[in-house]
C-alpha cells in the first residue's frame, strides 16, 4: 500500500488549507535559530583551529631540548609533509651603542609553514601601523637579520645597521611586525630577532648546557599530520615532546565559548517553545482529522495503516519544515557571520552539514515527539463517528504520550548545551515548572470560578467559561506560562551576562605588562610614572622556586609522567608572589584566605594548578628558592578570572615570608594609544624592564563582547518569534470551540460586543496566571542558571513580577481577540451549517 | 443471474440488544433485533427519529458493539474478530453511503474513490476508479476537490466510492438527507442502478416513506424495536 503518497496528498491539501500553519511556524522558528547558532558556532570553530595552526607556525611542532634526530624529518618527508625548522634559544645582541638580551630565532627554508611573517617598511612613523607591514613570503638571507620593534628602539638601529650575535655580526634589512607563535604566552613577548638557520653554527652560541629549544616545523595533510603524531609519539624521549592544534588564544576562546553556550541556550530556548506550541496545535490537528479517520476505518482500515500513514506524514512535514528551517538559519548565520567578523582574524570557512542535519533531526524529534503521540490516538477513533459526529476520542490529553518527546528534548539540550548541568536545570526547570504550574492552575481556576457569582457581567461569563473548558484552560495557561517565563528568564540573563562581561573588562583595562623589574628599580619607576602624570600601579613581587615536596614526601616529573602537563608543571619554576589583598578577580572556593596579620605560613593556591598537581586544603608544600626550602600549608583555594588581563599569580603567601628570597616585580596598566611614545622612554630608561603589549587582544576582546552582545540579541529574536508561536497555537487551540459557542450564543442574540467582552475578560485572567506562572518560574530558573551555570551573581529582581504579570495580560488579551475576530464576525448561520 | 443470490442470508442479527449508561440509569437502545437479510435484496430501515436505526445500521457495520446479540456478515460471527479485524472484513464485502457524505477533504474526487480500493491492495486502482466516475457521471470532475463540488456532486462520489470495492452488502444512511430533493431523486436513481448492476445487497436507513418503497422489504423500529 502506498502510505507515502496518501500521506503526501493529505499534507499537501492540510499545508495549502494552512491547517499546519502553526505546526510548521513553530517547527521553521525553532529549527532556523538553532541552525543559525550551530552553523555559525561550525565556522568559527574551524576558523581557530586553523588559525591556531597559524599561531603554530605549523600543523604539529616536535620540540627537544637537544638537536632531533634526522628520522622525524625523514618519517615527515616518507609522509609526504612539509617541513622546516626552527632553533631558538636566548642570548645578548649588541650593536657599538649597547646590548640587549634576545631570543635568537634560526628558520630554515620554507618557515613559517603556517601563517606569515609579516614585515614593516618604510618610516618609523609608519612603523606603528599594522595595516602597512607586509608579508614577507621568504626567510633571512645567510648574514642578515631581522630585528623586531623592541630590538630596534632599543638598540636604536637603522636598516643597514650591523649586530653582533655571538662571534659574528649581521647586518639588519628588515623589521618584524608580527610573526606566528608570537603571542602564545608572555615569556615569548621579549625582543626577537629572526636570522638564517645557516649562519648558526658561526655564531659560536651553541654550547652544551644552553638554553636551547630545537624545533621541527610539519605541515600537511590532516590525515597524515595525524599519522605522524601517532608514530612521532612512539618515538618521543623525556626530552622531547609534541604541540599540535591548541588553544593558542585562551581569552578569545574562553569568551567564545561562553557565547556559545548562551547563544545555545537561546537558541534551544525556542526549541522548547516549539515544543509547546506543536503540542498545543496537534490538538486542533486531532480534531480535525477525526472525521477522516473515522472514515477511513469505516472503509476498512486498520489501526497500522492509519499508523503508518501519519507516521510518514510528520516525516515529510517534519523534513520539509525542518529543510526551510535550516535555509532560514543558513541565511541568518550570514548575518550572524557578517555581524562578528573580526572575532576570528581570518576569514570564516565554509560551514559543514552537520548543523543541517542536526537541524533535520531536531525537527523530526520534535515532531515525532510532541505531535505523533496525540495523533496516534486517531488510529483508535471510534469508527461509529461516520454515523454519530459527537463521539470522538477518550483519551485526548494523554501525558504519558509525551514521555518520548520530554526525553528525547532532555537528551537535545544536553547534548546542545555541552553541558550536562546546564541542560539538566533547564529541563528539570521545565519539567517541574509544568508540574507546578498545572497544579497552581488547576487550584486557581477551582478558587476563581467559585467566586464567580460575586463577579459582574463580563467577568463572570470568563470565568464560566475558563471552568467549562478548565482542562484546555489549564494546558493554554501553562503553556503561555513557559513562553513568557523562557522569554523572561533569557531577557534577565541576558542583560546580566552582558553587563558583566562589560564588567569583566572595561574599557581601560590594563593593556600593558612590565616584567622583570628590579626591588631597586621600585622608586625611579613609580617617579617614571608620576612624571608621565599616570597613576602609579601595584608592584606585583614574584620570587620563582620549583615544587620538591608535597607534605614532606619528594615529588618528581616521574610521579606525573602520565600527565604531560603536570609534569612540565614540576619540572619548572613556578611563580610565588606575596600579598594581604584579595583582588574581585579572585574568588575562594575553598578554605578561608588569611588575616592580615597572619605570620603563620600558608598558602593560597590556585583551583586549576592544584587539581593539575593532585593537592587539596591542608597540604604541606615544600619550594625550593635559589637553593634553600620553604614550606606552608595550603588554606585556602581560589578560582582565578583569568580573563581579567590583570595580574594574577597560581601561588600566593602573605607578606613576611618570602622577602628575604632574591625577587622581582611585575606590574600591569592602561595606556591610552595616544600617549604610546610613553613606552618608548621607558624602555630606554630601564632596558631590563620587559614592556609586554597586550593592546591589540584587549581590543579584540573587547570588539568581540560587543559584537556578541549584537549576536546574542539577533538570536534572541527566534526566542521571541518562538513565543509568539505558542501564543499564537494556544489561542488557536480552542478557536474552533469558539466559532461555534459564538454561533450559538449569536443565535440566542448575544451581541458581538456583549461576547467580545466577555472573551476578553477570559482571556486576561489566563495571562494573568501565565504572567504569574513565568514571573515564579523565571525568578527561580534565573537564580538557579546565574548561580551555577554561567557563574554570576544574581540579583533579585521585584519587576519581573509586575512586567511579566502586565505582558501576559496584555499579550494574551491582544492575541486573544485578534485571533478571535473571525470567530465572532462569521454570520452563525454558516458556522452552525458547516459544523452541524 | 440474480437468482443465484436469492435466499442466501448475507445478513443476520441475533437477539442485538444495544443499551448504554447515561448516569445512574440504563437506556435500551435496540432490544432483541433478529432480522435476516437475503443476498440481493433491497431492505429498508425505517423509523422515527430516536427510533434506533443508526445504531442498528452501526452495528450491522461493526462499526459499533452490541450489549449482547450477534451480527452474521457473510457467515461470519463479526463480533468474534477484533477491531481490525472487522475493520479489514469492512474492506471487503462492506460499500458505506453516509448522509453527510464523509468523503475526505484532502483528497481529490478520483482519490476518494481509490482509497478503499488501496485499502485492499487492489490492482489496476486508478482505472477502475475513473470507470466509477465516469459511470455515476463526474468523468469531468476527477480532479476536483470535495469542497468544490455541489452537495449532489459529492454524494456521487461516495456512491462511486461505495461500490469500488464491488461490495457485497452495501450500507446506506439517509443518502439524501442533506440533499435538495431534485438531487436527491437523482442519487437514488444512480444508487439503485448500480445496485443491480452490480447485485449488491442494500440496506438503506431512512424515514422518508417514498425512498423506503421503493426496496423489496421494508422493516420499520419503533423505540428500538422490530415493528413487522
Amino acid at each position: 500500500m502506498n502510505y507515502f503518497k496518501i500521506s503526501y496528498r493529505m499534507l499537501r491539501r492540510d499545508w495549502r488549507a494552512g491547517e499546519l500553519n502553526v505546526l510548521v511556524l513553530a517547527l521553521i522558528i525553532a529549527i532556523s535559530g538553532l541552525t543559525t547558532v550551530a552553523f555559525f558556532a561550525d565556522r568559527v570553530e574551524s576558523a581557530l583551529a586553523r588559525e591556531s595552526n597559524q599561531l603554530l607556525g605549523a600543523d604539529l611542532l616536535v620540540i627537544s631540548n637537544q638537536p632531533l634526530p634526522e628520522h622525524y624529518a625523514d618519517k615527515a618527508s616518507q609522509l609526504e609533509l612539509v617541513v622546516s625548522s626552527v632553533t631558538k634559544f636566548p642570548s645578548m645582541i649588541s650593536n657599538s651603542d649597547s646590548s640587549l638580551l634576545a631570543e635568537i630565532k634560526a628558520v630554515t627554508e620554507g618557515y613559517p609553514l603556517r601563517g606569515h611573517v609579516y614585515l614593516m617598511s618604510g618610516s618609523p612613523e609608519k612603523l606603528m601601523e599594522p595595516s602597512k607591514a607586509q608579508s614577507a613570503g621568504k626567510i633571512p638571507q645567510p648574514g642578515t637579520i631581522w630585528v623586531d620593534e623592541k630590538v630596534r628602539m632599543q638598540l636604536n638601529l637603522n636598516s643597514g645597521d650591523s649586530v653582533d650575535v655571538g662571534a659574528i655580526q649581521l647586518v639588519v634589512t628588515e623589521f618584524i611586525e608580527r610573526e606566528p607563535d608570537h603571542s602564545v604566552g608572555f615569556i615569548n613577548m621579549g625582543p626577537r630577532v629572526m636570522i638564517n638557520a645557516a649562519d648558526l653554527a658561526a655564531t659560536d652560541l651553541i654550547h652544551q648546557g644552553s638554553r636551547i629549544s630545537y624545533n621541527l616545523l610539519v605541515a600537511g595533510d590532516v590525515k597524515k599530520v595525524q599519522q605522524f603524531r601517532d608514530w612521532a609519539k612512539s618515538q618521543l624521549t623525556k626530552i622531547q615532546r609534541i604541540e599540535g592544534i591548541r588553544d593558542a588564544r585562551p581569552e578569545i576562546k574562553a569568551a567564545l565559548e561562553r557565547a556559545e553556550k548562551f547563544l545555545n541556550l537561546a537558541a534551544l530556548a525556542s526549541v522548547v517553545l516549539a515544543a509547546a506550541a506543536i503540542a498545543l496545535a496537534v490538538r486542533r490537528f486531532t480534531q480535525r482529522h477525526l472525521d477522516a479517520c473515522a472514515v477511513m476505518r469505516s472503509l476498512g482500515a486498520s489501526q497500522k495503516y492509519l499508523l503508518y500513514l501519519y507516521l510518514y506524514y510528520f516525516v515529510i512535514l517534519g523534513v520539509i519544515a525542518s529543510g526551510l528551517g535550516c535555509m532560514i538559519g543558513f541565511v541568518a548565520q550570514e548575518i550572524l557571520a557578517h555581524w562578528l567578523t573580526g572575532i576570528v582574524d581570518t576569514a570564516l570557512p565554509w560551514p559543514s552539514w552537520l548543523p543541517a542535519f542536526q537541524g533535520l533531526l531536531v525537527g523530526l524529534v520534535l515532531l515525532v515527539g510532541f505531535a505523533l503521540p496525540p495523533v496516534l490516538n486517531l488510529r483508535s477513533v471510534p469508527a461509529l463517528r461516520v454515523l454519530r459526529r459527537d463521539i470522538g476520542l477518550s483519551n485526548a490529553h494523554s501525558i504519558t504520550g509525551y514521555l518520548l518527546g520530554l526525553i528525547a528534548l532532555s537528551l537535545l539540550f544536553i547534548w546542545k548545551a555541552q553541558d550536562f548541568k546546564l541542560g539538566l536545570f533547564v529541563v528539570g526547570g521545565f519539567i517541574v515548572a509544568i508540574a507546578v504550574f498545572s497544579c497552581f492552575g488547576w487550584l486557581l481556576i477551582k478558587i476563581l470560578s467559585s467566586i464567580r457569582h460575586q463577579a459582574g457581567g463580563a467577568w463572570r461569563y470568563g470565568l464560566a467559561s475558563i471552568r467549562r473548558r478548565a482542562a484546555s484552560s489549564v494546558l493554554q495557561a501553562v503553556a503561555l506560562g513557559l513562553g513568557l517565563m523562557a522569554l523572561l528568564v533569557l531577557t534577565l540573563i541576558q542583560e546580566d551576562l552582558i553587563n558583566d562581561w562589560h564588567a569583566s573588562l572595561p574599557p581601560k583595562a590594563p593593556n600593558h605588562f612590565l616584567v622583570n623589574i628590579q626591588p631597586n628599580q621600585l622608586e625611579p619607576l613609580e617617579e617614571f610614572f608620576q612624571h608621565h602624570n599616570i597613576q602609579s600601579p601595584v608592584m606585583h613581587p614574584m620570587v620563582r622556586g620549583r615544587l620538591i615536596k608535597i607534605n614532606g614526601k619528594k615529588v618528581s616529573p616521574k610521579d606525573y609522567a602520565d600527565d604531560l602537563h603536570a609534569e612540565r608543571h614540576i619540572r619548572r619554576e613556578f611563580n610565588l608572589s606575596w600579598t594581604n589583598k584579595i583582588t574581585t578577580d579572585n574568588e575562594i572556593v575553598q578554605g578561608k584566605w588569611w588575616d592580615n596579620d597572619t605570620t603563620d605560613a600558608v598558602i593560597s593556591i590556585e583551583e586549576g594548578i592544584a587539581k593539575t598537581i593532585r593537592v587539596k586544603l591542608g597540604d604541606e608544600l615544600t619550594y625550593d628558592i635559589a637553593g634553600s626550602h620553604f614550606s606552608a600549608k595550603i588554606t585556602s583555594i581560589r578560582k582565578v578570572d583569568w580573563d581579567s588581563f590583570r595580574v594574577n599569580f597560581f601561588v600566593v603567601v602573605p607578606p613576611g615570608l618570602l622577602e628575604d628570597y632574591p625577587a622581582n616585580y611585575i606590574t600591569s596598566f592602561y595606556l591610552a594609544p595616544t600617549e604610546i611614545s610613553m613606552i618608548h622612554e621607558l624602555v630606554r630608561a630601564f632596558p631590563n624592564i620587559l614592556v609586554v603589549d597586550v593592546a591589540i587582544v584587549i581590543n579584540q576582546v573587547q570588539q568581540m563582547i560587543r559584537q556578541v552582545s549584537q549576536a546574542i540579541e539577533f538570536v534572541f529574536l527566534f526566542t521571541i518569534l518562538a513565543g509568539f508561536a505558542v501564543l499564537y497555537a494556544a489561542i488557536a487551540s480552542t478557536q474552533d470551540e469558539r466559532i461555534y459557542e459564538a454561533a450559538i450564543f449569536r443565535a440566542l442574540g448575544a451581541k458581538k460586543e456583549q461576547l467580545s467582552r466577555a472573551w476578553a475578560a477570559e482571556f486576561a485572567i489566563l495571562g494573568g496566571l501565565a504572567g504569574l506562572f513565568a514571573s515564579a518560574g523565571a525568578t527561580l530558573l534565573g537564580y538557579v542558571i546565574s548561580k551555577h551555570v554561567l557563574h554570576f551573581d544574581y540579583t533579585f529582581n521585584p519587576w519581573i513580577w509586575l512586567i511579566g504579570t502586565i505582558v501576559g495580560i496584555i499579550g494574551v488579551l491582544v492575541a486573544g481577540l485578534l485571533g478571535t475576530r473571525s470567530a465572532i464576525s462569521s454570520p452563525p448561520l454558516l458556522t452552525l451549517r458547516k459544523i452541524g | 443471474m440474480l437468482d443465484d443470490f436469492v435466499e442466501q442470508p448475507i445478513l443476520r442479527t441475533d437477539s442485538l440488544t444495544k443499551r448504554v449508561n447515561t448516569g445512574n440509569e440504563q437506556l435500551t437502545i435496540l432490544q432483541d433485533i433478529n432480522l435476516e437479510v437475503n443476498a440481493g435484496e433491497a431492505v429498508a430501515i425505517i423509523g422515527a427519529s430516536g427510533s434506533g436505526k443508526s445504531t442498528l445500521l452501526g452495528l450491522l457495520a461493526g462499526l459499533d458493539l452490541p450489549t449482547i446479540g450477534k451480527v452474521h456478515l457473510d457467515n461470519i460471527d463479526i463480533f468474534t474478530l477484533d477491531e481490525d479485524s472487522r475493520a479489514a472484513l469492512r474492506g471487503r464485502i462492506l460499500g458505506f453511503v453516509f448522509q453527510s457524505f464523509q468523503l475526505l477533504p484532502a483528497l481529490t474526487a478520483i482519490e476518494n474513490v481509490m482509497l478503499p480500493l488501496e485499502l485492499t491492495a487492489a490492482s489496476d486502482v486508478e482505472a477502475v476508479a475513473r470507470r466509477l466516475l465516469d459511470r455515476v457521471g463526474l468523468a469531468k470532475r476527477l480532479h476536483h476537490y470535495p469542497k468544490q463540488l455541489s452537495g449532489g456532486e459529492q454524494q456521487r462520489v461516495a456512491i462511486a466510492r461505495a461500490f469500488a470495492t464491488d461490495p457485497k452488502l452495501l450500507l446506506a444512511d439517509e443518502p439524501t438527507g442533506n440533499l435538495d430533493s431534485a438531487s436527491g431523486i437523482q442519487i437514488i436513481e444512480l444508487m439503485f442502478e448500480l445496485n443491480r448492476e452490480h447485485g449488491t445487497t442494500l440496506v438503506l436507513v431512512t424515514h422518508d416513506e417514498a425512498l423506503s418503497r421503493r426496496c423489496s422489504r421494508q422493516i420499520r423500529l419503533a423505540d428500538g424495536k422490530l415493528v413487522q
